[in-house]
């Protein structure tokens, strides 16, 4: 292992040479609990500089597309001094050193996403060591906290490690050599040296404790964009996803499972499909059946030729209709927990000179990634193997290891580029991994290609909750909001239901609702749920009092603040206020996710049969600081194209426990046809930087549901809205106050 | 059964039953995986090759009516080392996301281009009904409208 067994770690750095010399350098956030423990040779090494004078830069996140590859390069160049024409990027290999260990801190200071609270434990010690084996990218966190606390951590480290290692070479001060380009020079003699001449000097050096990160006002290459590395390949075939693993001896193999969640198989006649042509063996499991064949169409065939026997496990009589009613009974039932609470809420509801009451609902909704869920199994000598796509490589590997009856350390995780995760692909959702485990048990030694049918993923995802809330809204005789109540099936907490407006009195509670129908995270979690619930919420209170949407939230927003910079420059770019055509309108929502603030106004016509059609959509979004502005656009366009496909049209029912949808042709997405023309906007506040991945979806449900109202007078307070049935529903239910 | 498929100009001498699909003759016997599986009853366009220059959802075409048109995959929509310039226009406009809709999405465009080569937002809409959903439609629109305005970058050796 040449040098490998030389690695030593001082402070937050940790350095080391690279076989064929050069300097390693990785990062250590807490070196006591660090999954390097007991192995030091497992380095979790995020920068590499070879003598050939390259750096590659290893990302411990994978690549769905949201750029972070490039972004999280960039952000460790930039500190370095790095050419970047000899930087790239590489993903990290799925083992422990290389888990996303600031996201593990990013919850404990705070950060958190809402979908991993309900694995929150009281002790954040004892979180953080649970979750140390954590290699995800998810909760829009790899910027954000991988960068910020470990590339620019690394970039710097190496710089200065550089720097000193040419200062002795020359026998100068430090301080008077300077570094550019991948490159150090000495100031005065003009003397220079490539960082991969100076990489194996340097890998005997003691790394800086606490490298000093330069200002954004020094910055070059961060806030550029480059052309994405990824994207040529992604243009003619040659990029290479999990499921075009192909492998010597490949069998193929597809599954059908129980339509009702928590069922069983009871029994299944699988001779006729036994003998099927190219049919390698029917697999029974606990819930599901599938068949191993010599292509994935004979598997496909043979699969939907069996009659299996299904036990529904009592579940066989829910509908989303007796959902919904378990919801509705659930929030009458009590008050629930309160998750935000300030003044005196009850009291001023009371005092209230007008008191705004409404109900609103969200459906399940399903992922449809574009590449099915699918991993190609091999476990052959006491090893498996697997070639897959996720969103979590480390923990696919204790997925699989359990369900191969294996040691982790004898499950290899091939991880590939990810086509589509939005949260599907995530490791509470991993039962596609476990499926394709046990079916490659029957066929070893041979390799198997399982994937699912777009069926069977329909059907069997882990849904976006369904969830139900309650509002009533308090007016003063002047039209001033003085109380928020809202009570809401979940459990998106604190972060996802808070608004940013001045309310004196507010009180936000949850009931917690599950039933047999599993869920999960989806893009933006329960931010996509409480921004369309409470963005509308308070444009009927802005309505009810007779003002402008607009400037209802403004007149709530602390001057100053960033949240009124976001939704002002929302309204000047989007040309508020102009006139529109009749039947047209416009809509606007201001909603905080991830630490990014965002503001969204949709522009939509109302056709006199009620067909919604969205124009324009003008976003500004506040995330700090930029890394690579062409990929902050383009993920809040498509955040703003996922959300605008659920709010039109996502919705998945139930029906005899089962889902209902199993294609694009009963789930339907957004097309082409749907786009809207959609300008993006960014305000550089320089406040920490938030995420981007994900802060687009929560905005743009409310906005086009609040254009809707503007173009037709018809409140959306169910979706997704489909069309409007014209003419008016019912306004919203108003009472005098009880005084 | 036994089918001859020309495929980017080569002939291939193939079996398989009647009613498999054309897309996982090229994906499991040819090994042209740059063709995606996305839903299988042609509701997405990920499958999308051209049979004989028409864009056709591969997922749905039976094997046993290829007949002899002529099949051109993703993999084979520049002659090896230059890229169509619908190909180049991608990279322009930084289209891309996840990547795993785009070569249907490609095959897809190249196709209207050819037979539209100058068309309308109505045109596009009606005619480009692939899914992505990683949300890259704007971008695909304006770089369809780029390359017919002959903005974008010409055929180059990559």
């Amino acid at each position: 292992m040449g040098k490998l067994g030389t690695w030593t770690r001082r402070g937050f750095l940790t350095v080391g040479g690279v076989i064929g010399g050069g300097l390693a350098l990785g990062v250590a956030f807490a070196p006591n609990r660090l999954a390097i423990k007991g192995d030091p040779r497992k380095l979790n090494t995020w920068l590499k500089i070879t003598p050939d004078n390259r750096v590659t830069v290893l990302v411990p996140h994978c690549d769905m597309g949201q750029g972070s590859q490039t972004a999280l390069a960039m952000m460790l160049a930039e500190e370095l001094d790095a050419d970047w024409n000899l930087v790239h990027a590489e993903p990290a290999p799925a083992m422990p050193a290389y888990a996303t260990e600031y996201l593990v801190h990013g919850f404990a200071l705070g950060f958190m996403p809402a979908w991993l609270l309900p694995r929150t434990v009281d002790d954040v010690s004892l979180l953080i060591a649970d979750m140390v084996g954590l290699q995800l990218t998810g909760g829009s966190a790899s910027v954000r906290m991988t960068g910020e606390a470990g590339m620019r951590v690394a970039g710097a480290g190496a710089r200065a490690m550089l720097i000193q290692a040419a200062a002795a070479r020359w026998g100068v001060d430090p301080s008077s050599c300077s570094a550019a380009l991948s490159s150090v020079r000495h100031v005065t003699s003009g003397r220079s040296l490539t960082y991969g001449a100076l990489a194996d000097d340097a890998s005997r050096l003691s790394p800086p404790t606490a490298p000093a990160l330069k200002p954004y006002t020094q910055w070059q290459l961060v806030g550029t964009s480059p052309p994405r590395a990824d994207i040529p390949e992604k243009t003619n075939g040659t990029a290479k996803f999990g499921i075009d693993t192909v492998l010597p001896d490949m069998l193929y193999a597809t599954v059908t499972a129980c339509p009702v969640f928590g069922g069983k198989l009871v029994s299944v006649d699988t001779a006729a499909a036994a003998k099927m042509p190219g049919v390698h063996s029917v697999v029974r499991l606990d819930d599901a059946v599938a068949v191993i064949a010599d292509g994935y169409w004979r598997a496909l065939q043979a699969v939907r030729a069996l009659q299996p026997v299904w036990d529904f496990g009592g579940h066989g009589n829910v509908t989303s209709e007796s959902i919904t009613a378990d919801q509705r009974a659930l929030l009458a039932s009590g008050d629930g927990s309160a998750d935000v609470k300030r003044g005196d809420t009850k009291a001023a509801l009371a005092a209230a000179a007008r008191v705004i009451s409404a109900e609103y609902y969200v459906p399940y909704l399903a992922h449809a990634t574009m590449e099915p869920p699918n991993a190609t199994v091999r476990i052959a000598d006491g090893k498996c193997e697997i070639w897959t796509g996720v969103q979590d490589p480390l923990n696919t590997r204790s997925v699989a290891a359990t369900a191969a009856g294996l040691a982790a350390e004898n499950v290899t995780v091939h991880n590939f580029r990810v086509g589509g995760g939005f949260g599907r692909k995530v490791p509470a959702s991993f039962d596609f991994i476990s499926q394709a485990v046990q079916v490659a048990k029957i066929a070893s030694p041979r390799p198997v290609k399982f994937i699912w049918s777009r069926e069977e993923d329909i059907a069997h995802d882990y849904y976006r909750p369904t969830a139900l809330i309650r509002f009533q809204g308090g007016l003063n005789a002047q039209g001033a909001p003085v109380a928020w109540r809202a009570h809401y099936t979940g459990t998106a907490g604190e972060n996802a239901s808070q608004i940013p407006y001045g309310i004196d009195n507010f009180l936000i509670s949850s009931s917690k609702f599950s039933n047999h129908v599993r869920t999960g995270p989806w893009r933006s979690v329960d931010h996509s749920q409480h921004g369309f619930f409470s963005e509308s919420f308070v444009d009927e209170l802005a309505l009810a009092a007779g003002k402008d949407p607009f400037a209802f939230r403004r007149d709530l927003l602390a001057t100053g603040s960033r949240y009124r910079a976001v939704l002002e420059m929302a309204a000047a770019k989007s040309g508020w206020g102009g006139t529109l055509p009749p039947g047209s309108g416009r809509g606007i929502a201001l909603t905080e996710a991830f630490g990014s603030i965002v503001a969204e106004v949709a522009e939509v016509t109302v056709s006199p049969a009620g067909a919604v059609r969205v124009n324009r959509v003008t976003a500004v979004v506040d995330c700090g600081d930029l890394v690579h502005p062409d990929t902050a656009t383009a993920q809040i366009e498509g955040g703003i194209m996922f959300g605008l496909a659920a709010a039109l049209y996502g919705e998945i029912t139930i029906d005899k426990g089962a889902v209902k949808q199993d294609n694009f042709s009963t789930y339907k997405v957004a097309k082409m046809v749907d786009t809207p023309e959609i300008a993006v906007f960014f305000i550089e506040s320089h406040a920490p930087r938030g995420g981007i991945g994900e802060v687009g979806v929560p905005p743009i449900a409310p906005a086009i549901a609040n254009a809707v109202h503007a173009a037709s007078g018809v409140r959306v307070r169910t979706l997704p809205i489909r069309s409007i049935a014209m003419p008016p529903a019912e306004p919203p239910s108003e009472h005098a106050s009880a005084q | 059964m036994a089918y001859d498929l020309t495929v980017n100009g080569q002939t291939h001498h193939i079996e398989a039953d009647e009613g498999t699909p054309l897309l996982w003759v090229l994906r499991e016997q040819l090994g042209l995986t740059g063709t995606k599986f996305g839903c299988g009853i042609a509701a997405c366009g990920a499958c999308t090759v051209h049979l004989d220059g028409a864009a056709s959802r591969s997922c749905s075409v039976p094997i046993e009516s290829v007949g002899t048109q002529h099949v051109t995959t993703i993999e084979g929509l520049a002659a090896p080392g230059t890229r169509h310039a619908v190909q180049q226009a991608w990279i322009d406009a930084q289209i891309p996301q996840c990547g795993y809709c785009q070569s249907g999405m490609i095959m897809a465009v190249s196709a209207l281009l050819t037979g539209t080569a100058q068309p309308s937002d109505a045109d596009i809409d009606g005619q480009l009904t692939n899914i992505c959903r990683c949300g890259t439609y704007p971008r695909v629109r304006r770089a369809i409208h780029a390359i017919a305005a002959g903005a974008a970058g010409s055929a180059s050796h990559g």
